[in-house]
């Protein structure tokens, strides 16, 4: 019954990365098309990092990324301190709201802030649909995330300690500063590293609020998908894979350094 | 009980002067009212203690002491002055928490500065303090060890030097040694005493547990309710309670329905008692008596005392070093403690199961406790 | 907190605290929602921008023709049988990585494609599945004939189940974390059978876990456009795609904006019976 268990466990596993793993396998493969090995070379890699339009592409991304992490992990923080220290009128309210982008399909997510987009467009005549447009709509969801990541961390923290700060000489800010945030920069830490990923990992709300010369490496890789797909796209997914995993082991490693739980 | 161990403190000379008085203290959270109007003033180093059963607003005045929450009704005055409106950082108190409340990202010693690095005090000072503290609670040589690297009774001594080190008028400590086992709580209980006496610090000390406040506190505020039901000398409060709860908290006590039939005699189901009552009873009043298990003596052959009655031995539990019988006379049941009487009497315990026993009770024993309802 | 401070220092609090999120929250989510509501009920102009006179049109439209009811069911169906899929892959998952001594490792496992860039995953899968795929070369180097895996209903569902897996493992796996196993003892030594004990002391355990998963998987499922845009070859229509092509090709931006509310009151509807199960409390265990 255990050994049952344990190979059909690794079998899910194994499918879970079997996909990803070929992908890897064929960025290395000098065949242009099918996937018959023919021998192993770093051109795909070399052409990809000659086209100036993926380099552009990437920076895209980042540059939402970046941006829309550190307006999202700012404003998740305060929300998450404000939802479990005070009482106010709205709060339930508020706290649904925060639900909002965590379950709605991200098609309705994408098109509702078109539409917001766009109907301020045609009052004001302004913003055009840019990078300016995609990191309003990555903070937006990345927010949700983010505060409820924190507010999970904050849940955890004694109000006692806080008190204990005010107790010993304190002001609110210095209490924040010196007890509150380095207890839960874990979490805070989680929930920006959350969000970064979501950004990099946005195809739909980024292809509704998109617009000419803000193409990010999804989009990219969603054109080439429907146009045919060339190797240089699994050496550019190799890569982000890449990525992912690395950021996903830093941030791991933060935590257990910051958090003993 | 260990009487021996509170009659120590009874003659303590106090400086003068009020520490903390409380004025028609209210508090009410939603449709509770954790403190329904206390009226208290604590002296200039005394140690005071808040004693009472969990929800009883013990702990709901402590913090509006710290100045957590703010009463909703009356005045806290610290030192003479009026704390409304005085954030908890600016108070001249300190609290030691239930649960340490130690900053787990800090160091023991990092820890101990927090409250002077927020005065601003220069560094070499600061460092100074902190070993001066550090030497006051014996934890030297774990400076560096964070908090969850300490055992629960060193917690406690940083929570205390964290507090202390700040050198405030008023120490608070809210239920500090309920999370210690019972032998480490016998030996922080004496170290507390002792710090408290060296330093002269007025100390407000909650707890739930009776044992302590008695050995360790000046003076006991009984709290049940949100009110206050008697304050007083450790040695007042439990020898002569003024209500049944006090009476019922604070150890063991049998109480008794009696009807006053002259100012100094009441009828008991157990009998015809006369009392040693300074308040004399009107004729004809319904009150309680109490009566503390170790007080009540067991004879084999009828005494020459007052306060007689026969009662039949219905149980014995015996507890160590004490035997506890349960009596039943007059339709209701006794409970009796016969540390005290081993001395007294000796071959008592030859009592057996169902024996008919003669029970005398001592009138300045039997304290009036309140109205019977 | 119950803090001594004025009215006013809380206000100040508040505003610094809660303020700005309040107001990304209303700008961006509230508002828009609304929007969609508003556009809804509009009417397609010449260039298929919104315009008057508002009506129930939209609705009427969707609801009186078959085809889109067609499609909702397809979604739905897709949907639900692809959840049903993960939950039988993923529920014993869950079982061995809490039971196993590197449970982190194997926790990490899981996560990096829960992280890795979701178009990159369905995009393995065409190569995997296209005529010149993995799949194909390894079938035709057996000798037999190769099959016709891609765009079909097939790739569909792999890919979403594929996709979700992880969705559904990661809550499940923290239910299963909570297990308390002495359960299991007490019912066997009450005289339960193997699987009666699991079905009376472990699976009511997991329930929590099994609910919020599956409701994590079943919601995008249902909502995705882009799983049966790429892998169904434009050939399988969800509700996910109807909307992404009102407001692409077929540039209705008023009915697309319709389809979008009935994904939401579907989505609501899910969460609704979910929160009836699970208390208010469960909300907070979606996350």
């Amino acid at each position: 019954m255990k050994r049952l268990l344990a190979v059909y466990s690794w079998a899910i596993l194994a499918f879970l990365y079997l996909p990803i793993l070929v992908i890897v396998v064929l960025s290395f493969n000098k065949s242009r098309f099918g996937v018959s090995w023919t021998g192993f070379t770093l051109d795909w890699y070399a052409r990809l990092f000659a086209n100036e339009r993926v380099l552009e592409y990437l920076a895209n991304t980042l540059i939402v990324a970046v941006v829309s992490t550190a307006v999202s992990t700012v404003i998740g923080t305060l929300l998450a301190i404000g939802l479990v220290r005070y009482g106010f009128r709205l709060k339930r309210f508020l706290r649904y709201l925060l639900y909002v982008p965590v379950v709605v399909p991200d098609v309705v997510m994408g098109i509702s802030l078109l539409l917001l987009f766009d109907t301020v467009r045609d009052t004001i005549g302004w913003p055009r649909l840019s990078l300016f447009t995609i990191i309003l709509a990555h903070i937006s969801f990345q927010v949700a995330y983010v505060t409820l990541v924190v507010r999970a961390r904050l849940m955890l923290l004694d109000p006692a300690l806080e008190e204990a700060a005010r107790d010993l000489g304190a002001t609110d800010w210095r209490t924040f500063l010196e007890v509150t945030l380095p207890l839960i920069s874990p979490g805070v830490v989680s929930g920006a590293l959350l969000a970064f990923s979501l950004s990099l990992d946005d195809f739909v709300v980024t292809f509704f609020t998109s617009g000419s010369g803000s193409t990010t490496l999804p989009l990219y890789i969603y054109g080439k998908v429907k146009t045919g797909i060339t190797p240089d796209i699994h050496a550019l997914s190799t890569l982000m894979v890449g990525a992912t995993i690395l950021i996903l082991l830093l941030g791991l490693l933060f935590w257990r350094k910051g958090g003993t739980k | 009980m260990e009487q021996a161990l509170f009659r120590g403190r009874r003659d303590r000379k106090l400086a003068d002067g009020i520490a903390v008085r409380l004025e028609g203290i209210a508090k009410r959270f939603g449709d509770t009212l954790a403190v329904a109007g206390v009226d208290l003033d604590i002296r200039n180093g005394e140690f005071f203690s808040l004693l009472g059963p969990s929800g009883c607003g013990k702990t709901t005045l402590l913090r509006m002491i710290a100045g957590f929450d703010e009463p909703d009704e009356g005045r806290i005055l610290i030192a003479g002055q009026d704390m409304r409106g005085v954030p908890p950082y600016r108070r001249p108190v300190n609290t030691v928490f239930q649960n340490y409340a130690l900053f787990p990202h800090l160091t023991v010693e990092q820890n101990i500065a927090f409250g002077l690095r927020m005065k601003r005090m220069p560094k070499g000072q600061i460092s100074k303090r902190v070993g001066w503290a550090l030497e006051l609670v014996n934890m030297q040589g774990l400076e560096t060890r964070r908090p969850h690297q300490l055992s629960g009774g060193q917690k406690q001594r940083v929570a205390l030097a964290r507090a202390l080190v700040n050198e405030p008028e008023v120490l608070l400590l809210d239920e500090p040694l309920s999370a210690l086992d019972l032998k480490l709580r016998q030996e922080l209980r004496v170290e507390l005493m002792n710090l408290q006496e060296q330093l002269g610090i007025t100390f407000i000390f909650v707890t739930h547990d009776q044992e302590e406040a008695l050995v360790m506190s000046d003076r006991i505020a009984v709290m049940n309710r949100g009110k206050v039901e008697q304050v007083g000398p450790a040695e007042d409060v439990y020898e002569l309670p003024k209500t049944p709860f006090v009476a019922k908290f604070l150890g063991d006590s049998n109480l008794i329905p009696a009807t006053a039939l002259e100012p100094r005699r009441v009828r008991t189901p157990l009998g015809e008692f006369v009392l040693d009552e300074e308040d004399a009873l009107t004729p004809g009043q319904e009150v309680l008596l109490s009566i503390r298990p170790e007080k009540i003596r067991l004879f084999r052959d009828r005494p020459s005392l007052p306060n007689v009655f026969q009662a039949r031995v219905d149980d014995i539990i015996y507890t160590g070093s004490e035997n506890q019988y349960l009596l039943k006379a007059g339709g209701m049941t006794l409970v009796t403690d016969t540390l005290n009487q081993d001395i007294l009497e000796p071959g008592h315990d030859e009592f057996t199961y169902d024996e008919t026993v003669w029970v005398a009770m001592t009138p300045e024993k039997l304290v009036v406790v309140g109205e019977a309802r | 907190m119950r803090e001594s401070a004025s009215p006013w220092q809380t206000l100040q609090r508040l505003l610094v605290t809660v303020g700005p999120g309040a107001f990304w929250l209303l700008v961006f989510v509230l508002v828009p929602s609304v929007l969609i509501l508003i556009a809804s009920l509009m009417s397609r102009g010449n260039f298929g921008q919104l315009v008057l006179p508002l009506g129930l049109h939209n609705y009427v439209r969707f609801f009186t023709e078959p085809l889109f009811w067609e499609i909702v069911g397809r979604s739905l169906w897709i949907g639900f049988w692809a959840t049903v899929l993960t939950v039988l892959l993923g529920y014993p998952l869950a079982f061995y990585i809490a039971g196993h001594r590197h449970k982190q490792v194997l926790l990490l496992l899981v996560i990096i494609p829960f992280f890795t860039n979701f178009l990159i995953r369905v995009y393995a899968w065409i190569v995997l599945l296209q005529r010149e795929g993995v799949v194909n070369a390894v079938i035709t180097a057996f000798g037999l004939p190769s099959a016709n895996l891609f765009p079909s209903t097939f790739a569909v569902y792999l890919a979403t189940v594929y996709t979700y897996l992880p969705f559904f493992v990661l809550p499940l796996y923290a239910a299963v974390e909570r297990i308390e196993w002495n359960q299991l003892e007490a019912a066997y030594d009450l005289g339960a059978s193997p699987v009666r004990g699991f079905w009376e002391a472990i699976l009511p355990q997991t329930l929590p876990g099994l609910l919020a998963g599956f409701l994590l998987t079943f919601i995008p499922a249902v909502g995705t456009f882009v799983i049966a845009d790429l892998l169904g070859g434009g050939k399988i229509t969800l509700i996910g795609n109807l909307i992404q092509q009102q407001f692409g090709a077929a540039q209705n931006w008023a009915f697309g904006a319709a389809v979008s509310m009935i994904l939401m009151s579907l989505v609501l509807l899910g969460l609704w019976l979910y929160a009836r199960a699970q208390g208010e409390k469960g909300l907070d265990e979606l996350v």
